[in-house]
């Protein structure tokens, strides 16, 4: 970019919005997935959704590529800036600018933290049901662009489900408002087309998100397994049993030691594997489900099953889950955080593979998984000081996908595509379905200046080399949770 | 009539897509007024039947033409169920028209509509290629959500050849309540104070009076459905009472009740009939302007979200037109002699874009047709 363009960038916003020196840059080069490093020509900080429009307006007319971030807690490279382009940080859009009780929504900024909505609408009895891991820190903008999942989508659906209405200004510089109070849509889903563009049709300004009553009463197992199959069978049985669960979670050793060792979690002795299960609802219901659950759990012979008696302890389960991905940073100098989905009935099978292929590739693998709907969270540990480990995780990683597809299922839960598994898209799409995503990505960006290199493969990309954590992270500032 | 073609499978299909200028793909006809286009119709009804069905994914997949008789069946044979209630079942609409349509019933309250269990569908776009897109696990995100996009998109997009859903375990059995409420804007409060309660209702509809009836009964019929487990539903039954006073249903009028609003037993019939998108703060202003059209009738869902409007006659469809308008209101006709679309339509110049994305040649009508 010329220092005319950049001397003009700057001028679209009021003055001390626009990072260009490296020191300011360096925080913006990486997201959740580190392997990756672009330094991005400037950052601009938007204030207003009309700031935004300009500067959307203002790439297209100068074909300037851009990147929209929240966070940045991306695990795909979603936000992972473009080399000669720049990057619209959305953070001061942090507005709720509405809550609604009577209507069971809220209408937000994308900035606004993810957390904060539920913490908003508690005062109401209500909350923002999808809870990805990060959700104290990733922005309901970045949810909607990925499409974010959590630990109770069985029940309660992805971000896709929560969105209402959408505010957006697109790549081609038209603003659309889609959708609005209304749970129901009248004419074709433009919302549910939105929803996981992974940044590729423009920006979000303005979403209208329901809410849903907090359940009134909750029962939280936390069961101990000898073995990993074990805890799978018993996930089968309370599949089998019609329950339907709120979350549904397995650790296996490896993360279950990550946990203890970073938030003093306890489990179990001498355990494998641990299942979380969770039933919610008014208190009658719960307490009917529950003396179902706790028969199927203690048939299912678990070494040890220890239901929550409180609150406080219910939190400290959840703590210990959250708490996985980064905790993994503590066993091991880098990892990857790998997303793929598989039937459910045949996790037992994958989770055997991907020993199989952990021993071969001489890595480690910690699991943590949405057992309920199928989605691994193979966590690969490598140390990247070492020539030749990082492709070597890259390729187990690819092992795992390709694993996931050849199943049945699919590349990605909820982290999305992003820059990591672009390259395979192809095996779960074939040409003429890639052909198809890209006409359509060309019709809300015939320029291809929003987020370009992402989600497709073979495009233009930076060359993948080990820089080890995020800047921040080396610092202490942030953890992937 | 049009002329109609049958493709017996999936290639024929796509076949018939690339060799036919003019084109739409239609079901069963349940809501006529959808697919009232002068092109060749394409009808999918002989590619029916359920390819995939195993109850511990909580999924299947099925082809387009399948009655949604036959899927709602199987699944309740292994204690399954869609939970947002689909329409027409008796009457025999298809799943693709369903999709299409963007239709769901007063289920939706609670788990979502229809597009929040469509999980993947095969389609042949125009020009005439056979997909796949979304998955066939209950989790996915890879790609375009284009399965969403195609609730409500009226074939004009594509011709859905194969659709996967989610679904859930069928709750142990379900308590219909009948709540008192003396005025329209008293039913509309329960419905918002009910839609925040612990109780988790399962459904929160206003019905129409009997079709006996010359209009829409002067007192609401506000139906509050519970599902879980029988002993809870009677405590919390109890409780909703103490709060709204009203009478549980008997199993067999509950029965009756719903199936009577799913299929719209209730409508004037061949008379406009009209889907419409609101929130609950609407629904009073809404209600007010169908009182004023004579005999017109109408059914409140999915706690006020949604409200389905039967017109006495054609002539009426301006004036409900031009009251959704100015409610900012938008609304889209499943039959009758009325336009498509009813009063707030917004028009993107992105509609167009897509539109030539997915049918460069125009071979299926526009969503102006």
């Amino acid at each position: 970019m010329s220092a005319a363009v950049l001397q003009r960038l700057a001028a679209v916003l009021p003055p001390g919005r626009l990072l260009d020196r490296p020191e300011h840059l360096a925080a913006y080069e990486s997201d959740g997935l580190t392997a990756f490093r672009t330094r991005p020509v400037a950052v601009v900080i938007p204030e207003t959704p009309e700031e935004v429009i300009a500067l959307v307006r203002f790439c297209r007319a100068e074909r300037l590529p851009f990147v929209a971030r929240g966070s940045g807690t991306s695990l795909s490279g979603g936000s992972l800036p473009v080399a000669g382009g720049i990057v619209i940080a959305l953070n001061r859009l942090n507005r709720i600018l509405k809550l609604d009780p009577q209507q069971r929504l809220a209408v937000v900024e994308p900035g606004v933290v993810n957390l904060d909505v539920t913490q908003a609408a508690a005062a109401y009895g209500l909350h923002y049901a999808p809870d990805p891991s990060s959700q104290s820190i990733c922005t309901i903008g970045g949810n909607v662009a990925f499409n974010s999942g959590g630990a109770h989508c069985l029940k309660y659906g992805m971000t896709s489900n929560h969105v209402l209405g959408i505010k957006a200004v697109l790549a081609t510089g038209e603003v659309v408002e889609w959708g609005g109070p209304s749970r129901e849509t009248v004419g074709p889903d433009w919302c549910g087309l939105f929803t996981g563009n992974e940044g590729l049709f423009g920006v979000a300004l303005q979403i209208t998100l329901q809410l849903l009553p907090r359940a009134e009463c909750f029962h939280t197992v936390l069961a101990g397994y000898c073995t990993l199959e074990q805890a799978g069978d018993a996930v089968s049985a309370v599949i089998a049993s019609g329950l339907l669960p709120g979350a549904m979670e397995i650790m296996d050793a490896l993360a279950l030691e990550a946990a203890v060792a970073a938030v003093h979690a306890e489990y179990p002795p001498g355990c494998e594997a641990v299942l979380i299960v969770e039933l919610e609802g008014p208190r009658e219901v719960v307490a009917a489900d529950r003396e179902r659950l706790d028969r199927i759990i203690a048939a299912s012979q678990p070494v040890e099953a220890r239901p929550a008696r409180d609150a406080a302890e219910r939190v400290a389960i959840w703590k210990g889950r959250k708490s996985a991905f980064s905790a993994v940073g503590r066993l091991s100098p880098d990892f990857i955080v790998q997303d793929g989905v598989v039937p459910r009935r045949r996790l037992g099978e994958a989770l055997r593979r991907i020993g199989e292929m952990s021993r071969e590739s001489g890595l480690r693998v910690a699991n943590v998984f949405h057992a309920g709907d199928g989605n691994l969270h193979p966590l690969i540990l490598f140390d990247g000081r070492e020539p030749g480990a990082l492709p070597r995780a890259e390729a187990l990683a690819g092992r795992i996908l390709e694993m996931c597809v050849e199943m049945g299922g699919s590349i990605t839960g909820e982290h999305g595509v992003g820059m990591e598994k672009r390259d395979f898209l192809s095996a779960m799409f074939s040409a003429d379905e890639i052909d198809c995503m890209r006409r359509i990505r060309s019709a809300f960006d015939p320029l291809g200046i929003a987020n370009p290199g992402k989600m497709f493969p073979a495009s233009e990309a930076p060359a993948l080399g080990h820089h080890g954590l995020h800047p921040l992270e080396k610092a202490g500032v942030i953890s992937r949770e | 009539m049009s002329a109609v073609l049958a493709p017996a499978s999936f290639e024929e299909l796509a076949d018939a897509v690339r060799s036919t200028p003019r084109l739409l793909a239609v079901g069963a006809g349940t809501k006529p007024r959808l697919s009232c286009v002068d092109v060749v119709r394409l009808s999918i009804a002989s590619l029916r039947g359920i390819s995939e069905y195993d109850p511990s994914e909580f999924t299947f997949t099925a082809a387009a033409g399948t009655p949604l008789r036959d899927i709602v069946a199987a699944l309740a044979g292994r204690g399954q169920y869609l939970p947002f209630d689909p329409m027409l079942v008796d009457a025999g609409a298809t799943l693709g028209g369903t999709v299409a349509a963007g239709l769901s019933g007063p289920g939706r309250f609670r788990f979502g509509g229809l597009r929040d269990f469509i999980l993947g569908a095969r389609f042949v776009d125009g020009m005439g290629r056979l997909m796949r897109m979304g998955g066939k696990v209950v989790k996915n995100a890879a790609g375009f959500d284009l399965p969403k996009f195609f609730v409500g998109s009226l074939g004009r997009f594509g011709v859905l050849a194969e659709i996967t859903f989610k679904v859930f375990p069928r709750p142990p059995s379900a308590l219909t309540l009948r709540l008192a409420a003396g005025a329209w804007d008293a039913a509309v409060d329960i419905l918002a104070a009910a839609a925040i309660s612990r109780f988790e209702f399962d459904a929160l509809d206003i019905a129409p009076g009997d079709p006996a009836d010359s209009g829409n009964p002067a007192e609401p019929r506000v139906l509050a459905r519970l599902a879980g487990p029988a002993p809870a539903l009677d405590a919390i039954a109890r409780e909703v009472f103490a709060r709204w006073p009203g009478e549980v249903l008997s199993e067999e009028a509950a029965e009756r009740l719903w199936t009577g609003l799913r299929e719209f037993r209730w409508s004037h019939p061949n008379a406009p009939l009209v889907k419409i998108a609101l929130s609950p703060s609407a629904a009073v202003a809404l209600g007010q302007a169908i009182q004023s059209l004579d005999k017109a009738r109408w059914h409140l869902s999915a706690g006020g979200n949604l409200a389905f409007v039967s017109l006495a006659s054609p002539a009426q469809t301006a004036d409900l037109d031009e009251r959704l308008r100015k409610l900012g209101l938008s609304g889209i006709a499943l039959r009758g002699e009325t336009p498509l679309w009813l009063g707030h339509r917004p028009r993107p110049a992105i509609a167009q874009a897509v539109k030539l994305a997915l049918d460069p040649l125009n071979r299926f009508p526009s969503l102006d047709d």
